[in-house]
């Protein structure tokens, strides 16, 4: 077990390590720095003094030592925008789009997982038929444009909802949350259910697949057979048995969550770091973009390292096999 | 798809005939793809939808980019309204008084353009490595299905933004994005069924013939992986477009002078919120129309190409 985590852990360093080569690389030499930096009137003496107190003048080890030594002290360079340190910025804009993921991954949950067990239960009836066909259209559906949709049904047509930015927030923790007062709530129901969408289709598949297989199994006649009321065989012993792939496959998209918040922050203009990171692109402030592409890289190894953990805890073939390979 | 379970194929009485004695297996896969009505109709669809993109030029009612016929007095109009020159515009007019109907037309071909060129690279490159990790196993097989885990545990779209804040706009660069987010979709895929494939009578057969490594692996090897690899091609094709039109909408995907259906949605979002939602709307109908035939065509595809399904 140990040696197993060990060598994740040492796998996780050295993805982000490469990560955060191709981003250095990447940055430096496909954009001039300088160019951004300097007007053109500048003149010579003035362009060396930049490039001077950049660092710039140094070979690029050099150079790529100093970003990952000012990376691990937490020290990404100051937005060109903002005048804050990179890393404050995004820091501060990382519980909206937490908080946004996270409801979407209730309302996956809440939507899907009824309707997914309806549709195992009863694959025959109409209603299962138009929730799968449902499902599909999620799955094909683009996210930008279900959202600018909603935007015009109910902001726009039906004056329902609001549709940009985060309403009204609490402080929770110490960290601003929207959905404990009624206007948060209000600003958080589209773009969280815009970026749901996809999910709810994908827990609806799952689960159905699940129900369908479980309703066969011996332990579930047994248990109608002991005269078990239907309520209490379906919430109890077959909601437990499909659960296991539903939570591992959701534990799994939570990353993917929060990439495509990236979408559905423009499209609401929640006041997330999806949205700052497409603001700062725009805007061509390098020192937020390499910033969040180090903060993000570094999310998703966490992530995946818990899963994988996780997984040779639940599944011992998982681990056995990696160590003999 | 639930409904694309075949049942036995009976030959109907006139078809025997006309097919002749032998059935070949171009027809077998024609009549099994035939079985499901939807299928058929989506696969209608799409060759229409190809086919308005590639000739483009000759069937949109004007050219919405030839600044001379544009006229900005005819911007923001409704659905059905006339313009002076005599011409309806059916879906309405953009922002700048193009016609939707040709924008939409143009759209489409620089969309279908992008997702199909990144998905072909996509599959060459994904395709080779698959093959060589399945062929050579060992170290070398080990060495890359670790680099493609690694790289399927971020999100294809989490990948091309990367990529696209590094490099920049363009066609170019976005193919090559897409291209990167997708080839180890093909490689896992390809490497998947070459394993099952290399351990068959045929292959040994081929190598105790003494042939080279790439005659065994090209005419040999490859031939029997592609149909998971037809399947997962137009799955991911579709997926690409979807990409594209994502990136674009956010403005990190094609610049303003390759106007693909995502950056014609994006134009109209400024104009939604004040009501006028055709700008917005009727590119997303033909985008999302081109997704979901792919996507019941490759469903279908899978089915039909599955031996397990076979009857």
């Amino acid at each position: 077990m140990t040696v197993f985590i060990i060598r994740r852990l040492l796998q996780s360093i050295a993805v982000v390590l490469v990560m955060s080569f191709i981003v250095f690389v990447g940055v430096n030499i496909v954009g001039d720095p300088v160019e951004m930096m300097v007007s053109d009137e500048a003149d010579q003496a003035e362009r060396e003094k930049v490039i001077k107190s950049m660092g710039l003048d140094k070979p690029w080890y050099i150079q790529y030592a100093r970003f990952i030594g000012g990376a691990l002290q937490g020290d990404l360079g100051k937005s060109f925008v903002y005048g804050e340190p990179a890393l404050q910025i995004i820091a501060h804009r990382i519980p909206a789009t937490f908080e946004l993921a996270l409801a979407a991954l209730v309302m996956a949950v809440v939507v899907g997982i009824p309707l997914g067990v309806y549709a195992g239960l009863r694959p025959d009836t109409v209603g299962s038929k138009t929730i799968m066909a449902g499902s599909i259209l999620g799955f094909s559906l683009p996210t930008f444009w279900v959202g600018l949709m909603f935007i015009m049904v109910f902001a726009v047509i039906l004056g329902w909802l609001p549709s940009t930015g985060r309403g009204d927030t609490v402080e929770l923790l110490g960290i601003d949350v929207s959905f404990l007062t009624m206007d948060g709530l209000a600003h958080l129901f589209l773009p969280a259910f815009n970026l749901a969408l996809f999910k709810i289709s994908m827990v609806i598949r799952l689960t159905r697949a699940g129900t369908r297989e479980v309703v066969h199994q011996d332990y579930i006649k047994f248990a109608r057979a002991k005269g078990l009321s239907n309520r209490r065989v379906v919430l109890v012993h077959l909601m437990k048995n499909i659960m296991i792939p539903v939570v591992t496959v959701l534990g799994l998209e939570f990353g993917g969550l929060i990439a495509f918040s990236v979408v559905t922050e423009t499209v609401f203009a929640w006041p997330g770091m999806g949205k700052l990171i497409i603001d700062s692109i725009q805007s061509l402030d390098r020192p937020v973009i390499v910033a969040y592409l180090m903060i993000i890289v570094l999310i998703f190894v966490i992530i995946n390292l818990v899963v994988d953990i996780f997984y040779s805890l639940l599944d011992p073939r998982v681990r056995l096999s990696e160590i003999k390979s | 798809m639930s409904d694309a379970v075949t049942p036995p194929a009976t030959p109907t009485a006139d078809e025997a005939p006309i097919a002749g004695a032998v059935e070949t297996p171009f027809r077998r896969f024609c009549r099994d793809y035939m079985e499901s009505r939807i299928a058929t109709v989506a696969l209608a669809v799409l060759v229409a939808i190809i086919l308005i993109a590639l000739f483009a030029p000759w069937i949109s009612p004007t050219d919405p980019y030839d600044l001379a016929s544009v006229s900005i007095l005819d911007s923001k109009l409704k659905p059905g309204t006339q313009s002076m020159g005599g011409i309806t515009y059916w879906l309405g007019t953009d922002g700048a008084g193009r016609d939707l109907v040709s924008a939409i037309i143009y759209g489409l071909r620089i969309s279908l353009g992008v997702g199909v060129m990144s998905g072909v690279f996509a599959l060459c490159i994904g395709t080779a490595v698959g093959l060589t990790a399945a062929y050579f196993g060992g170290r070398i097989d080990a060495f890359i299905m670790r680099v493609v885990d690694i790289q399927l545990s971020f999100p294809a779209i989490l990948i091309a933004l990367i990529l696209l804040a590094i490099l920049g706009k363009g066609v170019d660069k976005i193919t090559i994005a897409l291209v990167i987010a997708q080839w180890a979709y093909y490689a896992r895929t390809v490497r998947g069924s070459a394993l099952v494939e290399r351990n068959k009578e045929y292959i040994e057969a081929a190598q105790c013939l003494a042939l080279g490594h790439n005659r065994v692996v090209f005419r040999h090897l490859f031939p029997n992986c592609l149909p998971p690899l037809i399947v997962v091609g137009t799955i991911q094709t579709a997926h690409a477009i979807s990409l594209e039109a994502t990136l674009s909408f956010l403005g990190v995907g094609l610049p303003i002078s390759e106007p693909s259906l995502g950056l014609l949605i994006s134009n109209g979002f400024d104009f939604m919120l004040s009501g006028l939602y055709w700008i917005s709307f009727f590119p997303g109908v033909a985008l999302l129309v081109t997704i979901v035939t792919i996507n019941l065509v490759g469903d279908q595809l899978r089915d039909v190409l599955n031996p397990r399904l076979q009857k």
